[in-house]
């Protein structure tokens, strides 16, 4: 019998063509496309930075660019990947496309904002790549004044403004989750129901919306310094230099927690689903997220200990520092024991994630160093700090990124991606990360300073060691850029729920239709309510023993 | 019920749930508006405990009667904006456009009062930048003082013209019958708004305007 | 012990190695739980791998026993860290107060050093071995950073103040003196020095530079000159406080306030003189602002601290 092909399913891809539907879209998922593509534009632009910037290091001398490029260099590299990268990152593509279908709602509470938000930050990165295109900007991503108010020759307020704009898509995205979190959830997704990815997000949303404006009224202040000559930081005219930096650092230290957190709720579902098991401690992983986020708020000063602030403030600073490390280290702990008689796999995703919590650690444990006052005098503004940063956000937040993105491609694209070259592109990158990046630690010890263009010679070999380790890492990133492009026509096609993994977003169909679901989900289980020791999870309603 | 009275997006269930999440969006909207503003009025509270002296001369150059005259002003429109709030719950359209129009009236003369003002601070030399001009041991910290004063004034500004542009919006919306009691949010809203930047005026206006006065 | 390993610089201070005995600790403490968290990630994904005939995963929700645990001990090392740190950080931050004074000056892209008998140097700094060294330092345009790797300090130099350091060299040698806090173009280049010298050898480089005047006396001739002799004079004969015996002297202001009379309180008279009244005075004395450098500053201050200030006011009457 002949049958009739059966119309092609419409979801959210195929629902309409053309490129002024996506422009104009207020699909929180189409949104998530458009956030993809412009980070990853702007952490290539980053990452060649840095590959100059690698480049320069490998010999003793400034001999490949001018000591003027090179301060550029690390300006935008820094601008550039803070700003227009991570902080965008996880929270615009994977909390814009899961948000509203991990908690059963259609779509965010204000999609036309969502789309907002997505414009103010093109607008924003237009203004600062223009910046980058004039000349380029040389104080840092930092800003410290007096030298960007009124010292620095480069194009500073362009920059500056371009940052501020920006950060308007922070906070319409932070708003945008915190509402609909509380509003929004579908019957029966109880707060503590929520999958941990949710508290992640929630977390990182008060973040956004608290820290970000004094960012804005920060770069306000330095661009009006310098277009209308308002000394508002000069010292000339007794402005202080210390103001700046502590109104730059009390959004800047919460915006490294905006970059970790949704990382980390990354990883609380890779672990789980990877270990078919629900998070042991749920509740004080939530809590940890909220912790994290509030503490985070009150540790500016660490950045500060020796810029001349009082020995009694550095002191407050550095118990807080050592307090706001302990929910990150409740958190290693409960991920590390979820692997306690679960059923492990070591799909790319898993390896990202467990990569995540290796490289996590190291850096976490290195901010130890960094709290204890005796020993930051010695290694604040070196290497070391580098090292310790970009563990935690290339070995962390990077890391989770791509967890993420390999675990819910099939659900965001409806194609899976080929398994064997994300394994080998997750054990490249974590060999290539390490490799750059341990020795840099060591060099900071040793004393090399931060943001030298020249540096003397006995600094060569652990600069080589890490260029070296440069080049493995950039290949790790090429690898997964080719073949998740290569997988959107070739790859196979995906199911509902590949991985067989809980969470409402695997309810629906690959790709989801616009609407995220046919009828509106009824919650009757707990988060992650994977298989129990009897083989199935009979009593759905009941909660999980302790031990 | 008309169409238009109950305009629930998509993404909503109901009216209700629309309402809340509006409502919870304005709230933390403003509380960021808190954030930013408070980012400033730390740096002007750390240079006036520092400077105090030159922070009272220089305030004493400010207009003290045109300060409170634009403060009587925001109020005012405050209190027509939450008359106009009233009539759209209440149904009363005309009322609603008035008190809309006499808000957005209000807004101008305020920010025709402060655009005066700037006028006069340029003729008088106290605009910072190459040609303040301050009695010489006082005159970096009063060009502080006057960076300030142009930067917080100038923010609140920017605010004000933000919200006379969404009162407009209401203003033509309430034009074509767009509220009703069963939906007024958007009037509630901008009012919240509007209230806020009172709010921050007055503020600003104290600690501007009256430092070390003695009346 | 450590100087062996290319790992750590070589310790020429008295707090050198204090510094790398805490970071020795909290490096254990960190390898200790990096190593522990590895083994266990590395021995329970391999234990637990999914395979056909494994059990099925357990439901565990938690045991509050081990959050407890995890929670408790690394907030007792921290502390442990937080205050071993701290009661070092207060010895790294306070001078003694017979440290030998050197002023420092940062300005793009140099570092100008100037020795209590008047001796400047240039990006080098030489000092004698066993003595307790204050450097009293500013900037003249952005903020830079003090830095020696070897001694293990680190203070940023800043523009409108005053910051301090201190250390007491326990090797002879060359040690690199570094910028580090970015300052603009030449940052990287902004590199010197600290000779640390046997007090004999010292004395004879001392000695072996012609030398006119010491730093004080310096301040005293400006102070001379700029004019502040004839208004703040011991007899008193014109309204100026006497500046006889004031660094370090408590002063009662107008308004009731006492402030210390430092480095930061002279600076301060000097550039801004309405800030602070003193009680009693009127508000007369007019601003150097633009008319004396940070140098100049200074070297009021080393006149003012000195000796010669009671012997050459006495001698003025």
């Amino acid at each position: 019998m002949s049958a009739a092909q059966p119309p092609p399913r419409i979801h959210y891809l195929n629902v309409s063509y053309g490129i002024r539907s996506w422009l104009v879209t207020t699909d929180h998922k189409r949104i998530a496309w458009l956030y993809l593509l412009s980070i990853t534009f702007f952490f290539v632009i980053g990452g060649l930075f840095a590959v100059f910037m690698r480049l320069e290091l490998l010999t003793p001398e400034g001999d490949l660019v001018q000591a003027d490029t090179y301060n550029k260099l690390f300006t935008l590299h820094g601008v550039t990947m803070v700003f227009f990268f991570l902080i965008p990152s996880i929270p615009a593509v994977l909390g814009n496309f899961l948000v509203p279908i991990m908690i059963g709602a259609r779509d965010l509470a204000f999609p036309r904002l969502n789309l907002a938000s997505w414009y103010i930050y093109t607008l924003g990165g237009a203004f600062t790549l223009a910046a980058a295109a004039a000349g380029g900007v040389d104080t840092g991503w930092t800003f410290y004044t007096p030298y960007s108010s009124i010292y620095s020759n480069t194009h500073v307020a362009l920059t500056v403004v371009g940052i501020f704009i920006t950060g308007f898509s922070s906070i319409l995205t932070g708003l945008n989750f915190i509402v609909t979190i509380h509003k929004m959830r579908a019957p029966g997704m109880t707060w503590f129901r929520l999958p941990l990815f949710i508290w992640a997000h929630y977390a990182t949303s008060i973040i956004f919306v608290l820290g970000t404006p004094v960012l804005a009224i920060t770069l306000v202040l330095v661009a009006l310094e310098r277009l209308f000559h308002l000394g508002i930081f000069d010292p000339a005219l007794g402005g202080d230099p210390i103001l700046f930096q502590h109104l730059f650092w009390f959004y800047s230290h919460p915006a490294v927690y905006i970059m970790i957190l949704p990382a980390m709720g990354v990883v609380s579902e890779l672990i789980a689903c990877f270990s078919r098991k629900r998070i042991f401690g749920y509740d004080f992983v939530a809590f940890a997220s909220l912790a994290i986020a509030v503490i985070g708020f009150l540790v500016w000063g660490h950045h500060m200990f020796v810029s001349g602030q009082s020995v009694y403030a550095s002191m407050v600073f550095s118990i807080l520092s050592f307090l706001v490390a302990i929910p990150s280290a409740i958190k290693v702990f409960n991920w590390t024991a979820t692997l306690y008689k679960g059923s492990v796999s070591y799909d790319a995703p898993m390896l990202y994630a467990l990569g995540f919590i290796g490289l996590f650690t190291i850096g976490g444990l290195t901010g130890l160093f960094l709290a204890t006052l005796g020993i930051d005098v010695h290694v604040h503004d070196t290497y070391f700090v580098i090292a310790h940063f970009h563990y935690i956000m290339v070995g962390g937040a990077v890391m989770g990124y791509l967890g993420g993105i390999h675990f819910w491609w099939p659900k965001m694209t409806g194609r899976t991606y080929p398994e064997g070259w994300a394994r080998l592109a997750a054990l490249i990158v974590f060999i290539g990360f390490n490799l750059t990046f341990f020795p840099q630690f060591l060099l900071g010890y040793l004393g090399m300073p931060r943001r030298y263009h020249a540096y003397p010679p006995e600094f060569q070999v652990l600069n080589v060691m890490s260029t070296a380790g440069a080049s493995i890492l950039g290949t790790g990133y090429v690898i997964p850029l080719i073949y998740l492009i290569w997988s959107l026509r070739y790859g196979a096609v995906a199911g509902a729920n590949p991985w067989l993994a809980k969470g409402l977003e695997w309810q629906t169909s690959s790709p989801p239709p616009t609407d995220n679901f046919e009828i509106t989900p009824l919650v009757t289980e707990e988060a992650y309510a994977y298989a129990d020791a009897e083989g199935e999870n009979d009593l759905p309603l009941r909660k999980p023993v302790d031990v | 019920m008309s169409e238009t009275s109950t305009l629930i997006a998509h993404q909503f269930d109901d009216a209700e749930q629309q309402r809340e999440s509006s409502t919870l969006g304005m709230w933390i909207f403003l509380a960021t508006e808190v954030m930013f503003f408070g980012g400033i009025f730390l740096g002007y509270i750390v240079y006036r405990s520092q400077y105090p002296i030159a922070f009272a001369a220089a305030s004493n150059r400010l207009d003290i009667w045109l300060g409170l005259i634009n403060t009587a002003v925001l109020i005012c429109s405050s209190f027509t904006m939450v008359l106009a709030v009233y009539n759209a719950a209440a149904a009363q359209r005309r009322a609603l456009q008035t008190n809309l129009l006499l808000t957005i009236v209000l807004g101008c003369v305020f920010l025709s009062i402060k655009l005066y003002e700037y006028h006069m601070k340029f003729e008088e030399n106290l605009v910072p930048g190459a040609s303040f001009a301050f009695p010489a041991p006082l005159a970096p910290a009063a060009e502080i003082f006057f960076s300030f004063y142009f930067a917080m004034t100038g923010m609140h500004a920017v605010h004000m013209v933000i919200g006379i542009g969404l009162l407009g919006g209401l203003l033509f919306r309430a034009g074509r019958g767009w509220y009703s009691p069963e939906y007024f949010t958007p009037v509630e809203l901008v009012g919240l708004y509007w209230h806020f930047v009172d709010i921050v005026w007055i503020f600003l206006f104290p600690l501007l305007y009256l430092v070390g006065r003695h009346l | 012990m450590w100087q062996n390993l290319p790992l750590l610089p070589e310790q020429a201070s008295t707090i050198a190695p204090r510094v790398d005995a805490l970071f020795v600790f909290v490096l254990g403490v960190a390898v200790f739980f990096a190593g522990l968290i590895f083994v266990s990630i590395v021995y329970l994904a391999v234990k637990y791998r999914r395979r056909a005939d494994a059990a099925a995963p357990k439901l565990i929700a938690g045991s509050l026993a081990l959050e407890l645990l995890w929670t408790v001990i690394p907030f007792g090392l921290t502390m442990v860290m937080f205050v071993w740190g701290a009661l070092l950080f207060v010895e790294i931050q306070n001078p003694p107060a017979d440290a030998l004074e050197i002023i420092a000056v940062g300005k793009q892209w140099m570092w100008k050093m100037q020795h209590p008998d008047g001796h400047q140097e240039i990006n080098e700094l030489h000092v004698p071995i066993g003595r307790r060294i204050k450097l009293t330092m500013t900037s003249e345009d952005v903020i830079h950073s003090f830095f020696v790797p070897a001694f293990r300090i680190k203070m940023d130099v800043l523009p409108g103040r005053y910051t301090t350091t201190w250390f007491e060299a326990t090797r002879p040698g060359r040690y690199r003196l570094f910028c580090a806090e970015f300052c603009g173009t030449q940052h990287s280049g902004m590199i010197g020095s600290v000779t640390v010298l046997e007090l004999s050898e010292f004395e004879s480089w001392l000695s072996g530079r012609a030398v006119g005047t010491s730093t004080a006396k310096m301040g005293e001739s400006l102070f001379q000159r700029l004019g502040c002799a004839s208004c703040h004079r011991p007899d008193g004969a014109v309204p100026a406080p006497s500046l006889v015996g004031l660094f370090g002297s408590k002063v009662a202001l107008e308004g009731g306030r006492t402030v210390v009379a430092d480095e930061g309180y002279i600076r301060e008279s000097i550039i801004d003189p309405r800030a602070k009244i003193v009680a009693g005075y009127q508000p007369v004395m007019p601003t150097y602002r633009g008319l004396i450098s940070e140098d100049g500053i200074l070297q009021i201050i080393a006149y003012l601290k000195s000796a010669e200030q009671g012997k050459g006011e006495a001698a003025r009457q």
